[in-house]
């Protein structure tokens, strides 16, 4: 499967993912709508993720909480802003304390994910809007201590448009 | 740490210092070689160089009469971490999702539902 990143915006801070499945609309919504289905995608397996509430309604709340390998769980919040089932969903997600309040410091990065039907299958795209550079430096810091990060791939990640 | 990595994006927020960049991490060059690839004055190409010093992306040394500007890949190393640690983060989302599609049996434990430490081992 190929997850491409379309777009990184580095001045807006809006990075995006197109991934095809193999899977109708229906289907590939479920693992956002049923937080026992996304809770075994949200984390990686050394990480799951466990969300203690989840109200898939827009303005509805949602927390979670991760487990690391070392017993620790940060947790975090969504808020649910738009919702247009099977096709568009909005929603901000941050950082919580451990009494599950948002940590302000933090702020929020806003995800616009749509469903579109290819063929037999499922486009999604995910969009992620972030605040500033410090949280986009914040989150990837939080990513390298989930262990997410594997070989790097090609220099062309950043220096992309290289005039020739 | 932070402000680091923010002169590091506005570095390689700009097209020519992205080029100058990419140019010289191939090979070291001279200022006014650079100069010469681009449609503005020695004087602006100068000003991107010393923003790219200031992020640590290059370094810049006299030799004779010259300014010979040179990059510095653990520089490069660090802003493309912070990008490809996110999407990594999300390619392990999607791959996990497409497991879920075509696997769609409950897993044997609910996940973290359990103090096991180890986790899940879905």
């Amino acid at each position: 499967m190929t997850v491409t990143t379309t777009q990184k915006d580095l001045e807006g801070l809006t990075l995006t993912f197109v991934t095809e499945f193999d899977a109708p609309v229906e289907r590939v919504w479920q693992l956002w709508a049923d937080p026992r289905k996304l809770e075994r995608w949200w984390g990686p397996p050394s990480w799951p993720a466990t969300f203690t509430q989840y109200d898939f309604v827009e303005g509805g709340a949602a927390s979670y909480f991760m487990t690391g390998p070392d017993g620790s769980k940060p947790a975090g919040w969504w808020t649910i802003s738009f919702i247009d089932a099977p096709h568009r969903l909005e929603f901000d997600d941050g950082f919580a304390d451990e009494d599950g309040y948002p940590v302000e410091a933090m702020g929020a990065v806003h995800g616009v994910v749509t469903f579109e039907t290819v063929g037999s299958g499922t486009r999604m795209t995910v969009t992620s809007h972030f605040q500033s550079r410090e949280q986009f430096d914040q989150m990837a810091q939080m990513g390298m201590e989930e262990g997410m990060r594997e070989a790097l791939g090609q220099m062309d990640a950043i220096l992309a448009d290289v005039a020739v | 740490m932070s402000d680091d990595l923010d002169r590091l994006f506005h570095a390689l927020s700009d097209a020519t210092r992205r080029d100058i960049v990419a140019r010289v991490m191939l090979q070291e060059q001279s200022v006014s070689a650079l100069a010469a690839r681009y449609a503005m004055s020695f004087a602006a190409v100068q000003k991107h160089v010393t923003v790219l010093e200031k992020a640590t992306l290059v370094s810049k040394q006299r030799r004779g009469r010259e300014q010979i500007v040179s990059g510095n890949p653990h520089s490069i190393l660090r802003a493309r971490e912070a990008l490809e640690t996110y999407e990594e983060i999300w390619r392990g989302r999607t791959e996990r999702m497409r497991d879920l599609l075509t696997d769609d049996t409950p897993p044997a434990q609910a996940p973290a539902a359990t103090s096991d430490p180890e986790g899940p081992t879905s």
